[in-house]
């Protein structure tokens, strides 16, 4: 990476207590995204992905937490700052898509008051000027008749044009990074290209850094400059999206890949077919590897040390598959250096 | 949204037409209203010209219609035990019962949402699970008892307010109000008090809940990330949703304040129109209690029909068929 | 019949007395309704005094405070005594019998009619359905309790006069059960509608069973768990409800007092210091409908998986 990374995320772990015990939803995770740079992260609901989003925003609802790590926003620390302090940021700097635009609205407020609102806050203009601004973002992100569609409350819209609202909202204090959270899960097949398309137009057009969280590899295909494939709460495979989608490494991303049609189609019911086995619960994570159990190509030192992510062509994958003498390794079982 | 309202209209006509009837067979099955009206003592002659004169031999519907004409007209005839037109018995106590049905709800829909909301936001605080815990056994505790104890302790114990009646009242355009004086203050606080802790509680819970609910919603979380502060968020947004089902219960609720009026009035001689009917339900006086019903009924029907109508101004979905779905 | 006192096995052996044993909030308001129930029934025979006989009664005695000797006479009462010389704990005995006979008739009354009314609707819906529901939403727009005392008016006119205190718990069991019938009949049909749709329906028809056969032998069982539930909620609102009409003065007759108007009375010496005749029964009656109540609750979650 040449310039300094918009994003940086180094050793994330979120903990949740529960009476159970403490669950470890991310555990970890460790990214950079540039900007200009979309970064899509896929992976099985309750892998971790929405959680690691939340970290990032700071958005954890309680008792869940960060334990360690740091989140760094343009090389200044973001995960430790006080709550009045992340709200400055949140909105103004970070800018963040939710997956159901029918619910992502407040009903019972229109369109403009929803946006006035977030453009008078972050932006402190007077209440003509956010209007100003607010049709202009209705008009960017593509609605007709924006001038007389702001008065209009959300029910009046469409899926699709409810999400251009949301990702207007996301985009209206210009932020230098937007986080979608699985941004076309909820709207029809025939509006979900187009929606990933704005995103990725107007973010570029921003230079904006993108973490775009999905389990639909298709989009991920069309869209991300790099991928992360996260499993049980780790980052398991990270590289160029051509890299992870058409040779991976790691034996987890090579069933998710095989698993998913070409078309963006309803792929969820096939993928799981495709791997044997369900993901583990978060409080029964196997030791060593967490996908281990259900690998084909598990061997003995799998279910002991977790392995690092360690260098497979240009990407990294966390798995002893990768380490260059793991023919040796299965003998001798001696821990090699992670190669950065 | 006009053929919602005429709907509506015509559901609530509907119903006061019922009220009326059960009223009208209250008058005319219960009792002799001729030996009411004029004791045991009277002649053949004078009952023969009242029972003339009250058309008791027209066909039922003939004497159903102008009963409901009377009414319409507000002349319900005269009460037995007093011997004076009911209307007029009615208006003079109606003041004091609606000054009190007012500002118990106030106080109620006040403290109901201030601590319902409270304890939305701080749920796992000490200070809130107390507020629900002492609610729980709010809800148990008869409406009497609860203005006997305030009697006792604020009237017998510290001496501080009033026990019964209105006090002091000032006469605004014909209204004699109690919030015009500090005696006339004093004296109602104590039954406003006891007639809106129920409903305090029961609109607490209310709002408590519907908040839990809302803040759970993505567009509260939606709220958040674009950097909204917590009031923003807790008050701008997540109370306004709140308020749409609680609007709908608290004004149902206004008309249980006038029902349990009866109750608080009786416990604080208040001179109101549920003291009256209380009165009239003990001496079996049925041009009072029919006309009390017929009150009341127009009073639930009207409110009901409010209800329904704000619940239509509040929410814009309801209103999607004016704005035109695109 | 089986499926019914199957469920009620499974219940009773498993999960919902395993509930009752671990919760104490159930243990304790049980044993206090127990004690309560039973000073009720044994009454006459546990009572230190019978206070509606005049022969026991000593004017003398009247206004003793709890726990003193009478100044007069002498005699100690453990609760004192009332304006008439009557032994409070013994009036509140007897009252405790009044209110609660007259919670439980009302709450039956209510439960049998609603029941029948609502499994009528459920099953044949139509017109039937139609009248019934009609009639239940308009009187639900109303309190209960206006309900009650409106129907009680009703009837008290429509009693001869020379009749009408020896008439007055019956009819105050008549307006509180049917101003109560509504809640009964609302969730049976609810639930009988959705039984209806069930296949054991359909074969006891396909057997050609009679409808009232399966209404009640099969259907009935099934929605038996929220009528238990809404009957326990049910007595603390109907005793509250008798409770306050008789402190109204349009319940229990001076005759036969029941808690509401021993409360009645009380009150009109609280401000003289005579504080006991109001208080004890007071704390009675929160007992009575507390631990009813809580009860009532305890049940909702325990017979509720949702919410457990």
């Amino acid at each position: 990476m040449t310039q300094s990374p918009v994003l940086s995320v180094t050793d994330l772990v979120v903990e949740i207590p529960t009476r159970r015990g403490v669950l470890r939803p991310v555990d970890s995770v460790s990214f950079d995204i540039a900007a200009g740079e979309v970064l899509g992260v896929v992976g099985e609901s309750g892998a971790g992905k929405s959680m690691t989003g939340s970290a990032v925003i700071g958005l954890i609802d309680p008792p869940g937490r960060i334990a360690s790590g740091e989140v760094r926003l343009n090389g200044a620390r973001i995960d430790n700052l006080r709550p009045s302090e992340m709200r400055r940021i949140r909105g103004k700097r970070i800018g963040m898509v939710f997956q159901d635009p029918m619910a992502s609205l407040n009903p019972l407020l229109t369109v403009g008051d929803q946006l006035e609102e977030t453009i008078q806050v972050h932006l402190g203009l007077r209440r003509a000027e956010a209007r100003k601004r607010a049709i202009a973002a209705l008009e960017e992100v593509g609605i007709p008749a924006a001038d007389r569609r702001i008065d209009s409350y959300p029910h009046e819209f469409s899926g699709g044009m409810r999400q251009r609202v949301v990702i207007a909202l996301a985009l209206a204090a210009e932020p230098e990074m937007v986080i979608a959270d699985e941004p076309t899960t909820a709207l029809d097949v025939s509006v979900q290209a187009q929606i990933v398309a704005l995103l990725r137009r107007l973010c570029r057009e921003r230079g904006a850094a993108v973490m775009l969280i999905t389990h639909d590899m298709g989009v991920i295909a069309e869209t991300a400059d790099r991928v992360a494939v996260m499993y049980a709460g780790r980052v398991v495979e990270i590289g160029p999206v051509r890299e992870v989608v058409g040779a991976p490494s790691h034996p987890y991303s090579v069933g998710l890949m095989g698993a998913t049609p070409s078309t963006s189609g309803d792929a969820a019911s096939e993928r799981l077919k495709q791997i044997p086995g369900a993901m583990p619960r978060l409080l029964s994570i196997p030791s060593g590897c967490a996908f281990h159990p259900r690998c084909p190509r598990a061997f003995d030192t799998c279910d002991r040390e977790a392995p690092p992510l360690l260098r497979s062509g240009s990407s990294l994958a966390a798995c002893w598959l990768c380490s260059p003498d793991h023919q040796h390794l299965v003998q001798s079982a001696t821990l090699p250096e992670a190669i950065e | 949204m006009l053929a919602f309202v005429i709907r509506r209209v015509l559901q609530a006509l509907g119903v006061l037409l019922v009220v009326g009837f059960i009223s009208f067979c209250m008058f005319q099955f219960m009792g002799d209203p001729v030996e009411g009206l004029l004791g045991q003592e009277a002649t053949e002659e004078q009952r023969r010209e009242l029972i003339e004169r009250l058309g008791l031999e027209d066909p039922i519907p003939v004497q159903f219609v102008r009963f409901v004409g009377n009414a319409v007209q507000g002349d319900f005839g005269l009460s037995y035990r007093l011997a004076r037109p009911v209307s007029e018995l009615i208006l003079e106590r109606l003041p004091a019962t609606l000054e009190l049905a007012f500002v118990s709800a106030i106080i109620a829909m006040a403290l109901g949402i201030v601590l319902g909301v409270f304890t939305a936001i701080n749920r796992s605080g000490f200070a809130a699970n107390f507020i629900m815990t002492a609610s729980l056994i709010g809800v148990s505790l008869p409406t009497f008892l609860i203005g006997i104890l305030l009697i006792y302790v604020f009237s017998v114990q510290l001496g501080w307010l009033p026990s019964f009646g209105r006090g002091e009242t000032v006469e605004f355009f014909g209204w004699r109000s109690n919030l015009g004086s500090w005696d006339g203050l004093r004296s109602i606080l104590l039954p406003a008090i006891t007639l809106g802790l129920y409903q305090m509680t029961l609109i607490m819970r209310l709002v408590r809940a519907e908040m839990l609910e809302v803040l759970r919603q993505d567009y509260i979380r939606f709220a958040r990330a674009r950097g909204l502060s917590e009031r923003a968020v807790n008050f701008g947004h997540a109370l306004k949703n709140t308020l749409v089902p609680v609007v709908t219960v608290t004004g149902l609720q206004l008309g249980s304040i006038i029902a349990f009026a009866i109750v608080t009035e009786s416990v604080f001689q208040w001179p109101g129109v549920g003291f009256l009917f209380i009165r009239s339900v003990e001496f079996v006086d049925v041009p009072v209690m029919a006309a009390y019903l017929l009150l009341i009924g127009a009073l639930f029907v009207v409110i009901n029909l409010i209800v329904d109508l704000l619940y239509f101004v509040i929410d814009p979905r309801l209103r999607s068929d004016r704005a035109g779905s695109h | 019949m089986a499926s019914f006192n199957q469920r009620l096995q499974t219940a009773l052996d498993s999960d919902l007395a395993f509930a009752f044993k671990r919760s104490p909030v159930a243990m304790t308001a049980t044993t206090i309704f127990a004690l309560l129930a039973i000073a009720a029934v044994l009454a006459p025979l546990i009572a230190p005094y019978n206070p509606f006989d005049p022969a026991t009664l000593n004017l003398m005695n009247g206004f003793t405070p709890p726990m003193e000797a009478n100044e007069f006479t002498g005699q100690t009462f453990t609760l004192g005594t009332d304006d008439q010389g009557r032994d409070v704990l013994s009036t509140i005995m007897y009252g405790l019998r009044i209110s609660l006979f007259v919670g439980v008739a009302a709450v039956l009354f209510a439960a049998v009619l609603g029941v029948t009314l609502g499994l009528l609707a459920g099953y044949f819906g139509g017109w039937v359905d139609t009248v019934v529901m009609r009639i239940a939403d308009v009187q639900i727009t109303f309190p209960s309790i206006l309900i009650a005392m409106l129907i009680f008016g009703v009837a008290k006119g429509l009693t001869p006069v020379e009749a009408r205190d020896e008439m007055a718990i019956w009819v105050l069991i008549l307006s509180i059960g049917l101003s109560e019938w509504v809640y009964y009949a609302r969730t049976v049909r609810g639930a009988t509608m959705v039984e209806k749709s069930k296949e054991y329906v359909a074969a006891a028809r396909l057997a050609n069973r009679s409808p009232l056969a399966i209404m009640f032998g099969h259907v009935l069982p099934n929605v038996m768990g929220p009528v238990l539930v809404l009957g326990t909620i049910g007595l603390a609102l109907a005793i509250i409800a008798e409770a306050t009409l008789s402190y109204l003065g349009v319940g229990a007759p001076p005759t036969q007092p029941s808690l509401g108007t021993l409360i009645r009375v009380g009150q009109d010496y609280l401000f003289n210091g005579e504080w006991w005749i109001l208080f004890f029964p007071a704390v009675t009656l929160l007992a009575l409908a507390l631990s009813v109540n809580l009860l009532g609750d305890w049940l909702r979650d325990a017979l509720n998986p949702r919410l457990r």
